[in-house]
C-alpha cells in the first residue's frame, strides 16, 4: 500500500481526519520527524500534515498570547513574553527555529531518553493551557496535565498563555552546539501568591515541580522529577545540575 | 506538486513525503544543495523558500507545493558571480567547498533581511547552524561582512567550465 499524506486545509479537516489518533503520524513542522523518515526508522503509512490547516495563527488577546499549534517557533524569539523567547532562542538555529513548530515542541516525544521540546519549562512556569482534540472531543487543560497524559491521542489545536505576572527566571544547560538539545531547563514564575516551577530536557515530557513551589528548597527539586541517562548527559550529572539551576532561578526570582 | 526552481517551473513527480534536497538533487539533478547530515544539522542543504532560508533536508516536497525555491545555482553565473558569491572568491573562503552553497544561501537571505551592512554578530547569528568542517569561519565571517558592504571585486579569472570538463554526476552521493 503506497503510503498516505493528508493535508487538510482547515482545523477542523485535520481534527477529522485525525480521528483518535490511531495508526497516524502528525506532521507539523518536520525538523524532528524528518530525519526520522531520512534514517529509515520512520515509515509512516499514513502521515497528517498541518502546515495548510490554518493552525499558524499567534494572537494577542490583552495578556494572553493564543498561539496555534503550528506557529513556528521562530515567532516566540521576537515575541512579546520575554519567558518564552529565552527558551525559544535557543533552539535549534534560524533555519531550525523557522520550521520548528510550537506545537510540534511539546508533542516531541523522547528521543534518546530525554524529551526533546524545551518549551515545556516556560509553558508550565507561565501556567499555560492546552486546547487540544481528539478521542472523547475537544478539551483545554494545564499544559502539565497535557504532557502527564497519553499526547499520541491528541491533536494539539492551541497554547494560550499569560504573560508573566512578576519576577521571572530562565535557567538552561546545553552544550556549545547549535544543534544540541538541553541536558536540563528551569524556569520559574512568580505570580505574587506563590511560585510556578517548570521542568524540561531531562525525562520523557516536562513536569511541574510542586515540592519546590511550597518548600521554595532547590533540592526538593529531585522529589519532583527523575532525570534520565541519554547521550547528551548522564542521570546524574543531570541530578546535580537540577538543583544548581533550580537553587539560581530562585535566587533570581527571589531578589527580583 | 508544482515548483518554480531558480525561475524554472517543474512539475514534481515524487512522493509528498520526499525531502526537498531529494527532489531538487535527485529528480531535477541540481545538485549544490548537499546531502550532508540529512538531519537539519549542518547547513549545507540550506535553500530558499519563498526567499527565507529552509533546511531542504527537513522540508517534505508536498509542504513546499507551489512554492519558488533558489539554490545556489540561481543566485549567479559563473561569468557573472553574485556579490556574496565574488566575496567568498575574493576572501578564500571556500576550501573544499561542500558547506559553500548553504553559506551563501544563508548568507544572501541575511544581506537582503537587513537591507545593508552586517555585522559579525549578525553573521554569527545567521550561520550559527552552518558547518564547514575545513573549519574556514573567519574568512567566511569575513567575505559575508564584505558583500554586505559591497567590498567586492569583480571576478575575472573563473575557469570557465568546457568540454575538457570530466561529467562527474552520481545520483544521490554527497559530491
Amino acid at each position: 500500500m503506497a503510503a498516505e499524506a493528508l493535508v487538510p486545509s482547515s482545523a477542523a479537516e485535520a481534527v477529522q481526519l485525525f480521528g483518535d489518533g490511531k495508526d497516524i503520524t502528525v506532521f507539523a513542522g518536520g525538523t524532528i520527524l524528518m530525519p526520522e523518515i531520512a534514517a529509515g526508522r520512520l515509515k509512516p503509512a499514513r502521515t497528517l500534515l498541518l502546515h495548510r490547516s490554518g493552525l499558524d495563527e499567534l494572537r494577542i488577546d490583552g495578556d494572553v498570547i493564543r498561539i496555534g499549534a503550528t506557529v513556528p517557533v521562530a515567532a516566540l524569539v521576537d515575541g512579546s513574553n520575554e519567558l518564552l523567547a529565552r527558551f525559544a532562542q535557543e533552539i535549534g538555529d534560524r533555519e531550525v527555529r523557522a520550521a520548528a513548530t510550537v506545537g510540534g515542541n511539546i508533542c516531541a516525544t523522547a528521543g534518546l531518553g530525554a524529551q526533546r521540546g524545551d518549551l515545556g519549562a516556560p509553558l508550565i512556569a507561565l501556567g499555560a493551557r492546552v486546547r487540544s482534540d481528539g478521542k472523547g472531543g475537544e478539551r483545554t487543560e494545564p499544559v502539565e496535565d497535557f504532557l502527564a497524559g497519553d499526547r499520541s491521542g491528541r491533536l494539539v489545536l492551541e497554547i494560550e498563555v499569560d504573560a508573566p505576572k512578576g519576577a521571572w527566571s530562565a535557567q538552561t544547560l546545553r552544550r556549545r552546539h547549535a544543534h544540541s538539545y538541553s541536558v536540563a531547563n528551569v524556569a520559574i514564575c512568580s505570580n505574587g501568591d506563590g511560585l510556578r516551577v517548570g521542568v524540561s530536557g531531562i525525562g520523557p515530557a516536562a513536569v511541574r515541580a510542586r515540592t519546590v513551589e511550597q518548600s521554595r528548597n532547590a533540592e526538593d527539586v529531585l522529589k519532583d522529577v527523575d532525570p534520565v541517562d541519554d547521550a547528551l548527559a548522564s542521570a546524574a550529572y543531570r541530578q546535580k545540575m537540577l538543583v544548581v539551576l533550580t537553587q539560581r532561578a530562585l535566587d533570581e526570582v527571589g531578589k527580583a | 506538486m508544482r515548483l518554480t526552481v531558480n525561475g524554472r517551473e517543474h512539475e514534481i513527480a515524487s512522493a509528498p513525503l520526499t525531502a526537498l534536497l531529494h527532489v531538487l538533487r535527485e529528480e531535477l539533478e541540481i545538485t549544490s544543495p548537499k546531502a550532508g547530515c540529512q538531519q537539519g544539522g549542518c547547513g549545507t542543504c540550506t535553500v530558499l523558500v519563498d526567499g527565507e532560508p529552509r533546511r531542504s533536508c527537513l522540508t517534505p516536497v508536498v509542504m513546499v507545493d507551489g512554492a519558488a525555491i533558489t539554490t545556489l545555482e540561481g543566485l549567479g553565473e559563473a561569468e557573472e558571480l553574485s556579490a556574496v558569491q565574488a566575496a567568498f572568491h575574493n576572501k578564500y573562503a571556500a576550501q573544499c567547498g561542500f558547506c559553500t552553497p548553504g553559506m551563501v544561501v544563508a548568507a544572501t537571505a541575511l544581506i537582503e533581511r537587513k537591507g545593508g551592512a552586517v555585522d559579525r554578530d549578525d553573521v554569527l547569528e545567521a550561520l550559527g547552524g552552518h558547518y564547514c568542517r575545513c573549519t574556514g569561519y573567519v574568512k567566511i565571517v569575513d567575505a559575508v561582512m564584505a558583500a554586505s558592504r559591497g567590498d567586492v571585486e569583480a571576478v575575472a579569472d573563473l575557469p570557465t567550465p568546457g568540454e575538457s570538463e570530466p561529467d562527474v554526476l552520481v545520483k544521490g552521493s554527497p559530491a
